[in-house]
């Protein structure tokens, strides 16, 4: 192996590539060849870094320098200066502050532990840093059983919103005979304010990849689908590019390792609904239907895509497996509390210092969450509220900001971890807004299958949208929780249980914001 | 096996969901979606029922049940989350039953009733479907239809014509014809399937609109006249004028299973048509005058004895009615064969 | 003139959605008409009413006519606190058209979309493939102004 002084890891996403990361990295490979550095410095692309706001970055190694909102005309700064001469271009270093954060968060991290580090679109860079290691183990050292019986042991839960324990899961499926089964990653990544899946794609594509194929060997599956938003152009890409390489290097295809054991991945592209997200309307769509949900049981474990047995997890949750595999479930059940075990990956926006994502062991306070990886209120404003898990997610106030953050803590709050996103409202957000945008998002997205979500979530819109307007009375207030209700208990799926949710804390928590419309 | 339903017992068959067992034992449970013949679709809701032992409420519709199950439609949660899934449904259309052809004939407001729902609690429908009356027989009016899905599944399903499809999503799912066609111009052969399983006045009779109320008809049972297949019908009768208004397709025939063509459900016109033989005629002079069946059947008989006496029997050739039964087909044959003495038949349906 | 997306799939309707996507991407007015629509049923031998139950289901195909440019706005709750609804005002005003409408010249179509998962920088929209973020209405209108340069 070439032996470099430096390398230069350039962070590509969409963000990057609107700030013209492409024509500054060639920029920059010129000036290297100019001065006669290519040699030296190893110019890398990798994915997205973590946080938001940063325009075109790159860090370079060893000395661990991370140089943001760069433009053309920095380059020869940063070549001249940090290349030729040693020295850091102090102007262009993202504020130390938050470098410092970026680097604590790396230590917790599994899932994301290689995004922002490796070129996500060279499959040797992932075998570099142990990478498919977990795999071999699992086809040379286990048999398909045991397996299942780490993954259970590991306390894994899902990571979709529900929380069920993915080795239970596999458990259905894998004693089940039958001449095909199939393994669904569910990438249709829709939650509001949710994007971790998107940067575990974009950042680590192989180790989804990798961990799909422990999960098939572990089941039986021949054949898996990765389910993805037709929206998440890049992380199409990058997963192509990544199931290319690695059939080409045997990991993947027939007989692999000589183990006899085949399979293949396939990419399943969506074409713009929400409900897609929940397992059943997933299948129903990657069949070529109308993304409805279906009725269970039979559940998808038992009868899924094409009537055939069919396990269906989500993308971090399944991100999650290489590390347990290669590390033991007894290491995984070091990190995060009783009952939930190991990191979560929170998407973090609204009125923060530092929106962007970190990735952090389950139980950590919304607090720490908030105040440290956040890095706190933006403009000195106040907090007022926390929607935590998306839009069908829950309100937190003031007083509940020192829940732990799992799947357990938060069930105490009526609340729910969901997708993992939280959105950090300052003090002149007036929660009515929010809410009528939550509620609209619901009506827009109800799939139309049941009743009581395809008329339910009219009513609510027609009842908030009177009550923005200021023509709204207290009894309205009562009536939205009534109708959520039960749009809570008598929902066909997720989708229309889910308003009531955001409504009853909105309103327990906030009633003045409500009231103040009605004067 | 035992089944407890609003705590009395009930035998129960093994196959069977609690709102089988219930409505087999007369006990209402509201329900607009599930039809015996397009199963359980659990989409309206309203069907819904509490479970010891299980948390939250179960739609009865597809809720299998089990030896020692202890169910109750009754209770106080299951009616109020009952009330308001039925009232849902009711704010998301036009449901106005006063000139509704469906008064009395309609599940949604059998619900109601049921449930005491006088009116609903909210006002969704902003009315911008327009009547699709392009078709000759049938009339969809999108403003009463609450997506049950049940014509979706029976045009799909049962009588595979797969024309009817849902669009759109959400409050903004609607029935579509082909590619949102008006049902007149699209690719659907007429046979009312969808028209006889529609719960609610979304798709009617159109021939039958203002002809009265389903009460005051008659509902007689009869066998198709037009072809062998034998559908059993049902056909609505005004006695005050012996016309007939409707025909339906008997749901629990063995021949048919409900579903009827569209002959069979909308070519009656003829019963009641002044044009209609009532006699036979015999042709005098070239003027047709009225006759008994003896006196033609004679004339028949005598004049084909003449044509084989003088032509030969192959000047005879027999033709015979898919109308008419096989047995009946069969003696014909038998006739043209044996009495004629030729080999000259055949069948309308081979032409 | 389908024939080239269809020599890409096999017969069978889990195809459905790829071919309609390709279908509508390939077409100059961004959406996929009637004719494709019957063109598909034959290939995939499936009836014309699922192909259009599916097509009205998903947001992302359109059954009418749109401009050379999509403009997907994000009205998704962190977008909508970031302040999207006055990047839609200020958008409709620019182009002088409502939601769902196509500008005179046939150059842009405003539509509204859930959420695009970069919510980091909201608020965002997509305009064909190409996503943006951080938008503000000097931002937005240098977008358009780009977009109308190149062509």
């Amino acid at each position: 192996m070439k032996f470099y002084r430096s390398h230069v890891l350039i962070a590509i996403d969409d963000n990057s590539l609107k700030a013209g990361v492409k024509k500054i990295e060639s920029l920059l490979r010129a000036k290297l060849d100019k001065n006669n550095l290519s040699e030296e410095i190893n110019v890398l692309e990798t994915g997205g870094l973590g946080y938001f706001g940063t325009g075109v970055s790159m860090t370079v190694y060893p000395e661990q320098i991370t140089y943001a909102n760069l433009k053309e005309e920095d380059i020869n700064d940063i070549v001249e200066e940090h290349f030729l001469k040693g020295r850091v271009v102090s102007r262009l270093v993202l504020n130390s502050t938050i470098t410092k954060k970026y680097n604590f968060n790396y230590k917790n991290r599994v899932v994301l532990e290689n995004s922002g580090i490796i070129d996500p679109e060279n499959i040797e860079e992932y075998i570099g840093v142990g990478g498919y290691e977990a795999w071999e183990k699992v086809l040379t050292q286990m048999k398909p059983s045991e397996v299942v019986d780490e993954v259970k042991a590991s306390g894994l839960r899902g990571r979709g919103g529900a929380g069920f324990p993915a080795g239970v899961k596999w458990s259905f499926t894998a004693p089940i005979e039958a001449k095909q089964k199939y393994v669904v990653v569910n990438a249709d990544e829709g939650e509001p304010g949710t994007f971790k899946d998107r940067l575990i794609m974009e950042g680590d594509p192989h180790k989804l990849l990798e961990g799909i194929m422990i999960a098939a060997y572990a089941v039986g599956a021949t054949k898996s689908y990765i389910y993805i938003r037709g929206e998440y152009k890049l992380c199409i890409h990058r997963l192509e590019v990544a199931i290319k390489q690695a059939n080409e290097y045997g990991i993947l295809g027939k007989n692999i390792f000589s183990s006899g054991f085949d399979h293949e991945i396939e990419i399943k592209i969506g074409a713009g609904a929400y409900v897609c997200g929940e397992e059943t309307a997933l299948i129903e769509s990657m069949e070529g239907n109308r993304g409805t949900p279906r009725y269970k049981p039979p559940f998808p474990g038992v009868e899924g895509a094409w009537h055939k047995p069919t396990v269906v997890n989500n993308v971090e949750t399944i991100a999650n497996v290489p590390a347990i595999i290669k590390n033991g479930a007894d290491w995984y059940n070091t990190i995060g509390v009783e009952g939930c075990r190991g990191t979560k990956v929170y998407t973090m926006m609204g009125d923060l210092k530092l929106p962007g994502l970190c990735e952090t062991e389950m139980g950590t306070s919304l607090r720490t969450i908030i105040d440290e990886y956040g890095g706190g209120m933006k403009d000195g404003k106040q907090f007022k509220a926390a929607l935590v898990g998306g839009a069908a997610g829950v309100f937190l106030p003031n007083e509940m900001l020192d829940v732990k953050m799992d799947f357990n803590s938060l069930k105490e709050y009526s609340a729910v971890l969901g997708s993992g996103a939280i959105l950090v409202m300052n003090e002149d957000v007036d929660i009515v807004d929010i809410l009528w945008s939550i509620i609209r998002f619901f009506r827009h997205e109800s799939c139309g299958k049941c009743n009581p979500c395809s008329n339910g979530n009219p009513v609510l819109y027609k009842l908030i949208d009177k009550i923005r307007k200021g023509k709204g009375k207290e009894a309205d207030l009562d009536m939205m929780i009534k109708v959520s209700e039960v749009m809570n208990k008598t929902s066909f799926c997720a989708l229309g249980q889910s308003p009531y949710m955001p409504i009853k804390s909105a309103i327990d928590n906030f009633r003045d914001d409500f009231l103040k419309r009605m004067k | 096996m035992i089944v407890y339903l609003n705590g009395k017992a009930y035998e129960a068959k093994p196959e069977e969901t609690v709102l089988q067992l219930a409505l087999r034992n007369g006990i209402y449970i509201p329900h607009l979606c599930y039809h015996e013949k397009t199963g359980k679709a659990a989409k309206c809701r309203a069907c819904v029922v509490e479970v010891e032992g299980i948390p939250g409420l179960k739609t009865s519709c597809n809720l299998p049940v089990r030896d020692g199950m202890v169910v109750s439609s009754k209770s106080e949660k299951v009616l109020q989350a009952q009330r308001m899934v039925v009232d849902l449904a009711l704010s998301s259309g036009q449901h106005d039953c006063l000139s509704c052809e469906q008064n009395g004939n309609c599940e949604l407001q059998d619900a109601a009733y049921y449930l005491g729902i006088e009116r609903p609690s909210f006002q969704l429908y902003d009315n911008d479907y327009e009547v699709d009356d392009s078709s000759e027989f049938i009339r969809v009016d999108r403003s009463r239809c609450i997506s049950c899905g049940r014509c979706v599944e029976a045009c799909n399903k049962t009588v595979v014509n797969e024309v009817i499809n849902f669009g759109n999503r959400g409050f903004d799912t609607k029935i579509v014809f082909d590619n949102d066609l008006p049902m007149g111009t699209s690719t659907c052969v007429q046979c009312g399937e969808c028209m006889q399983i529609c719960p609610v006045g979304c798709i009617i009779d159109k021939r039958s609109i203002g002809s009265g109320r389903n009460w005051e008809f008659e509902k007689v049972e009869t066998v198709c006249p037009y072809c062998g297949v034998g559908c059993r019908l049902e056909v609505h009768v005004d006695r005050k004028n012996g016309k007939i208004i409707r025909v339906n397709g008997v749901e629990d025939s063995p021949t048919n299973n409900g579903m009827l063509c569209v002959k069979g459900r909308f070519g009656f016109d003829f019963v009641n048509s002044e044009e209609r033989l009532t006699t036979p005629l015999i042709k005098e002079n070239g003027k047709f005058r009225e006759a008994e069946w003896d006196e033609a059947i004679a004339l028949v008989a005598s004049k084909f004895s003449e044509i084989k006496k003088e032509f030969g029997s192959d000047a005879i050739a027999g033709l015979a009615s898919a109308k008419v039964t096989n047995e009946e087909n069969f003696a014909f044959q038998k006739f043209i064969r044996r009495e004629v003495g030729t080999n000259n038949v055949d069948h309308c349906a081979r032409l | 003139m389908y024939e080239k997306i269809f020599e890409k799939y096999s017969p069978d309707k889990e195809n459905l959605i790829y071919i309609l996507h390709d279908i509508q991407d390939s077409d100059p007015q961004n959406y996929v008409s009637e004719d494709a629509v019957q063109k598909v049923s034959e290939f995939l031998r499936i009836p014309i009413s699922h192909i259009y139950g599916v097509l009205t289901f998903y947001t992302m195909y359109s059954t009418k006519p749109r401009g050379k440019n999509v403009i997907r706005l994000c009205e998704s709750p962190p977008c909508f606190l970031k302040g999207s609804e006055k990047i839609l005002m200020q958008l409709c005003e620019i182009l002088n058209v409502k939601v769902g409408e196509t500008t005179e010249d046939g150059f842009f179509t405003v539509e509204l979309c859930a959420c695009l998962g970069i919510c980091g920088n909201a608020p965002a929209m997509m305009i064909n493939e190409d996503v943006y973020g951080d938008l503000t209405d000097e931002k937005l209108i240098k977008i358009i102004n780009d977009i109308k340069r190149r062509a």
